[in-house]
């Protein structure tokens, strides 16, 4: 028995901020007290408090220190695990929470309105440790399916659950392991989708991170309930922890013989090989990511068949990602029922989703379906920093699109998001604010997608092009209402004759702000104005009366656009002018605005 | 997809880095699927893709070199030309975006007067627009080689270039 523990988030997020050494500093410190037998550090997967990271919490009290540097280490160690004295400058402070008062880390807004299932280790065990997944219930749900059930009642149970695919289509994920299970033959594999090609996501890799035998007790389930043999995870490569948690994982669940021939001494087999992607976003849409699998070119193909008939090297394959994965083992444990009591009519359980953009508590929020948008920012994501005023939150990444203030209180569901123009994606939920220009979100969106466009079809190869260059038109001030036809028009082609879902919905960040911020458009095409501030193009630098007339500006005017005497105030030539923003940098009294 | 450019830098690679890449193949050529893991497994060894290490995956794997090309040219990951020693990558993904990154991105290309993908007459820095690294809380992101800056401004960009000069 430990009397303190120490949890040290090893996160991306937090390592990037040195918890590493964060960790390796506790470690000495305790040693170094002689405390190695009284108190355990140990190095967990996200909290889900990013912006706060390095994020470390000690037990039993539940203090949550926040931004620890390694210096901190040691005033911790001296004074919380030695004297028993709480850190109090290093808590996070909870905004309901009075000064100086530790809330268990349950009880902050934060976490207070989330509801941890897929998450549900994620900052709490050792990733790289596979006795403590065992202690949380871990590679129990694997053992009732091969005592309790047969694979057609596995199947069943997820059914009755309603979980649906959380990588974005939403389809139902009990009826894709059914038609895998129907369908012929001998050979058959198990993929996970944990190529998260969505900018600003981070979901998958946190499960991955905090909770890798998750995965793999899933995909072994999943194996038992269609008849597979063999798995494949399919990670970004630029998810290096990830992958070296997933390998570590592995390894141990094979040693355990919890993976491999014969496991847990029964006739089931089953094994797990990782498959690195590297770096393709059409590789996200299931028969492109199986053609990379195979070693060539990420192209999607047209279905049927479908992957549950003829997949991976022409076998029957079933194709979930990370996110429905890590749900599977909870659900055959807790049952259908346990399940389906959460969320909406149609959308059941919770959903994962990686908070970012203009919001106070950056970071990975899991809530149940049907919570409404303003709780998600406003209580736990903390609303905006600055005093700024909302704008639109989009979700779906590349694919989605922007929510506007008036639909905040519309419960979150699949078929909700969908109603009002965007998806529930695989879970990125970026806020904006006043600062953001729409029209240049959308052109953000449009060159991601137009780069990652496979050029296999025509409509989104060609389509894309030109959708971008309509927005470069618009945002530099050369386009007419026409132009705004067009695109339109130009849109809905796209998404009507495109082969894969990257095509088909590539045109929504678009058609979304098209619909909710026309306004922004017509300010761009006919005022020739960005009302944000953003479209260099359409800005023009002014001098205010902030002004000394210190000359600094004129100087390092490069192309002599300013003028005016010492000590008055000076005057900038529109042009003449070559919006560089320089003068903005360089001035000393915030004189030098744009707009 | 974005168009290809090809090195003009003559290649470098050593009797060691063509043996370690042999012997590698050796194991990766048994797998299903083996010419990803074996693009991966030589950019590791070679920093990149020339055409000279494409025919020695040809030969291994008894695959066609319009074939590695075809996939080399496919994924972004993969890199036909040699990186810069000091590798700059400006996260682009969303969050970082609509924090600014954006603009970031242009201060570099200015100082260092090359576009993203590219790197210095020089060979010194390497300047790269890179998808989302996941640390969405320290947004605007960058990294030199290893090293992670977080909450970038503008104005720490001649900062951040002195310090890895």
């Amino acid at each position: 028995m430990y009397r303190n523990h120490i949890l040290v988030c090893g996160g991306t997020g937090c390592a990037s901020g040195n918890s590493q050494q964060i960790f390796e500093e506790f470690e000495n410190r305790i040693r170094a007290k002689g405390l190695e037998e009284e108190v355990k550090v140990i190095m967990t997967g996200c909290f889900g408090l990013c912006a706060c990271g390095p994020v470390v919490v000690v037990y039993p009290e539940g203090a949550f220190y926040q931004q620890v540097k390694v210096e901190n280490v040691k005033e911790i160690v001296n004074e919380h695990i030695v004297k028993g004295r709480i850190v109090s400058h290093l808590l996070y402070k909870d905004k309901t929470a009075a000064e100086e008062q530790i809330k268990a880390l349950n009880d902050t807004t934060f976490y207070k309105n989330q509801h941890r299932v897929a998450l549900k280790n994620c900052g709490y065990i050792d990733p790289e440790n596979i006795d403590e997944y065992i202690a949380y219930d871990g590679y129990q749900a694997l053992i009732k399916c091969y005592q309790e059930l047969t694979p057609q009642q596995v199947i069943d149970i997820i059914k009755e659950s309603g979980l649906r695919g959380r990588g974005g289509g939403g389809f139902p994920t009990g009826l894709k392991w059914q038609f895998t299970k129907n369908a012929p033959g001998e050979v058959k594999y198990v993929c996970c989708n944990a190529d998260e090609g969505d900018p600003g996501a981070f979901m998958d890799r946190s499960v991955l991170e905090g909770d890798p035998h998750a995965l793999i007790e899933a995909m072994t389930i999943a194996g038992y309930a269609v008849g597979a043999e063999q798995g494949f995870v399919y990670v970004r490569a630029e998810y290096p922890i990830a992958v070296k948690r997933l390998q570590i994982a592995i390894r141990q669940a094979k040693e355990y013989g919890l993976l491999g021939k014969n496991i847990l001494g029964t006739k089931n087999n089953f094994d797990l090989e990782i498959r690195l992607g590297s770096g393709a976003f059409v590789c996200g849409e299931e028969t492109a990511l199986m053609a990379s699998i195979e070693g060539k070119r990420g192209e999607p193909r047209p279905r049927p068949p479908f992957p549950a008939v003829k997949g991976l090297f022409g076998k029957p394959t079933l194709l979930n990602n990370v996110e429905t994965f890590a749900n599977i083992p909870q659900i055959i444990l807790k049952g259908a029922e346990w399940f389906s009591s959460m969320g909406t009519d149609k959308s059941k359980g919770t959903k994962v989703f990686a908070l970012g953009g203009k919001i106070t508590n950056t970071g990975l929020v899991e809530i149940p379906m049907g919570t409404t948008l303003r709780t998600v920012i406003e209580d736990i994501g903390g609303g905006i920093p600055g005093g700024k005023k909302f704008k639109a939150a989009q979700t779906g990444g590349p694919s989605g699109g922007c929510i506007p203030a008036k639909y905040l209180d519309i419960p979150i569901d699949y078929d909700n998001l969908i109603e009002i123009g965007s998806m529930m994606g695989s879970g990125g939920l970026i806020v904006m604010d006043e600062d953001n220009c729409m029209v240049d979100i959308a052109k953000f969106f449009l060159e991601f997608t137009q780069e990652e466009s496979c050029g296999k079809c025509t409509p989104c190869r060609i389509g894309t092009k030109r959708l971008l260059e309509y927005l470069e038109k618009i945002t530099s001030g050369k386009a007419d209402l026409q132009d705004l036809e067009d695109m339109e028009k130009l849109c809905y082609y796209i998404k009507d004759n495109s082969l894969c879902g990257l095509g088909q919905t590539a045109p929504n960040p678009v058609l979304s702000t098209l619909r909710y911020f026309k306004d922004e458009y017509i300010a761009h095409v006919v005022d020739k104005k960005c009302p944000a501030g953003v479209c260099k193009d359409l800005l023009q630098y002014f001098i205010t009366d902030n002004c000394k007339g210190c000359t600094l500006c004129a100087k390092k005017c490069p192309v002599g656009a300013i003028s005016g005497k010492v000590k008055e105030k000076h005057v900038i030539d529109p042009e003449k002018c070559i919006k560089c923003g320089v003068c903005m940098d360089v001035c000393k009294f915030n004189a030098v605005i744009k707009k | 997809m974005s168009k290809i450019k090809l090195t003009k830098v003559p290649f470098s690679g050593t009797a060691k880095q063509e043996k370690e890449l042999r012997d590698k193949l050796a194991t990766i050529k048994k797998m299903d699927g083996a010419l990803m893991p074996a693009l991966q497994a030589a950019q590791d060894i070679y920093g990149y893709l020339p055409a000279e290490v494409q025919q020695i995956i040809s030969e291994e794997l008894d695959i066609s070199l319009e074939e590695i090309f075809g996939v080399a040219t496919f994924y972004s990951q993969f890199s036909l030309n040699p990186k810069g020693n000091i590798e700059i990558s400006i996260c682009m993904g969303t969050a970082c975006y609509v924090k600014g990154s954006g603009e970031v991105l242009d201060k570099f290309k200015e100082i260092l007067k090359i576009d993203a993908g590219d790197c210095t007459a020089d060979g010194k820095y390497g300047l790269v627009a890179t998808r989302c690294i996941g640390c969405c809380g320290l947004a605007p992101v960058l990294t030199v080689n290893d090293k992670v800056y977080g909450k970038v401004t503008v104005s720490d960009v001649e900062k951040i270039i002195e310090e890895n000069s």
